[in-house]
């Protein structure tokens, strides 16, 4: 009898405790960050945002060089003349955020407890224009790059603050956001992890792959391999097309799902875009 | 971590391989070729609903669609048999992964 006690309140505890493991957003984004410390122990945590830079010591004596003179910079310069530029009804992007859309990066993406999902930057400034009368504009486009990197940039420095508020749904879009990134899809059987997780450091091909520990904190970035400017939902697109599985739609609700859980473990971590890789 | 990523590779290499390569022993009508490219569409779709298509299963449709274009039906049907495979691979893939992706987390 004794015996079987014992084994139910273990039963229970262990029940609990993946109850616990599987609904405590801080305690697992903690474990993830304390993850990366411990297999990269000589990186600063803020180094992160600077992603292969902070791994690789050739690549980052490169990238300083780049710096003064960066390859955003076109986009930067275009992306803050899109800001100010009035919509046709004389309102502006700055109307729709609060403080004027500056220095507000870090705190993107939110859960919006009204229309029930993740409102990343992209979708808020395509939401703005549409409730401006303006059409939607492409979210792997150069003025949506242009536009993010804007944003970033004044926002530079400033630590991602993401929050999980009290509510089922939010806690859920979380859930899904991490089951995504740790399921292995395309042909090449591939998740998000097995390159940013269990392999960062390492090469593919001629890439250095980047720690998923701040990997959104550079977004938009501009991409030699590119040739140009890319914003997230480009960057997510880009990821599935090269472990060879068909890329989900830009903004659906996986892919703001994803950005919801990679940008919420990186709380604490500066803003460092817009940025530059190889 | 690595080497169960390893193994699940490899296994899941092997099955694509087996799959892919008896499709390769395909030949056949136009009418085999409906019936062939219908079951590689139907498994397809089933993919996609479960949002883990390939680029591979989209490309051997993409043929299978161009061979019987020009009645190539052998090439054709062994293209949508490819397909079929490719497609059940990924649902295969998409089935499994539903609590295997749990293998990977950081905890």
């Amino acid at each position: 009898m004794r015996l079987l006690l014992i084994s139910l309140a273990a039963l229970l505890l262990a029940d609990a405790a993946a109850v616990a493991d599987s609904t405590d957003p801080a305690a697992e984004a903690r474990a993830f960050r304390d993850y990366f410390f411990r297999k990269f122990p000589n990186v600063k945590p803020d180094d992160f945002s600077n992603g292969p830079y902070a791994l690789n010591e050739d690549m980052r004596r490169q990238w300083e060089e780049k710096e003064q003179f960066p390859p955003y910079e076109f986009s930067l310069e275009a992306g803050k003349e899109l800001f100010a530029k009035p919509f046709a009804n004389g309102k502006h992007y700055a109307d729709c955020f609060p403080d004027q859309g500056i220095g507000i990066r870090q705190n993107y993406p939110q859960f919006d407890a009204k229309s029930r999902k993740v409102i990343t930057l992209e979708l808020a400034l395509n939401q703005c224009r549409e409730a401006n009368g303006e059409k939607a504009i492409s979210y792997t486009g150069e003025d949506m790059a242009a536009l993010t990197a804007y944003m970033a940039f004044t926002s530079r420095g400033k630590p991602f603050d993401i929050r999980i508020p009290d509510d089922p749904r939010a806690l859920e879009a979380y859930e899904n956001g991490k089951r995504y990134f740790y399921t292995r899809r395309g042909q090449l059987n591939f998740s998000c992890a097995t390159c940013h997780v269990q392999n960062p450091g390492e090469r593919l091909r001629a890439e250095v792959l980047a720690p998923a520990l701040g990997i959104l904190n550079a977004m938009p970035i501009y991409r030699s391999e590119w040739g140009g400017m890319g914003t997230t939902s480009r960057r997510f697109i880009s990821c599935n097309s090269q472990v060879r599985g068909v890329p989900l739609e830009a903004q659906s609700e996986e892919y703001r799902d994803l950005e919801y859980f990679l940008s919420y473990v990186s709380n604490g971590l500066p803003i460092s875009g817009p940025g530059a890789r190889p | 971590m690595t080497d169960s990523w390893k193994i699940s590779l490899g296994s899941f290499g092997l099955l694509a391989a087996v799959c892919i390569g008896s499709a390769a022993l395909a030949a056949g009508t136009e009418a085999d070729f409906k019936q062939a490219y219908a079951a590689a569409d139907a498994a397809e779709k089933e993919a996609g609903r479960l949002r883990n298509q390939w680029l591979a299963t989209e490309a051997a449709l993409a043929d299978a669609r161009k061979a019987a274009e020009r009645s190539d039906f052998d090439r054709a049907v062994a293209a949508a048999r490819e397909a079929e495979a490719l497609a059940k691979a990924s649902i295969f893939q998409a089935t499994s992964e539903k609590e295997a992706w749990k293998n990977l987390e950081i905890r």
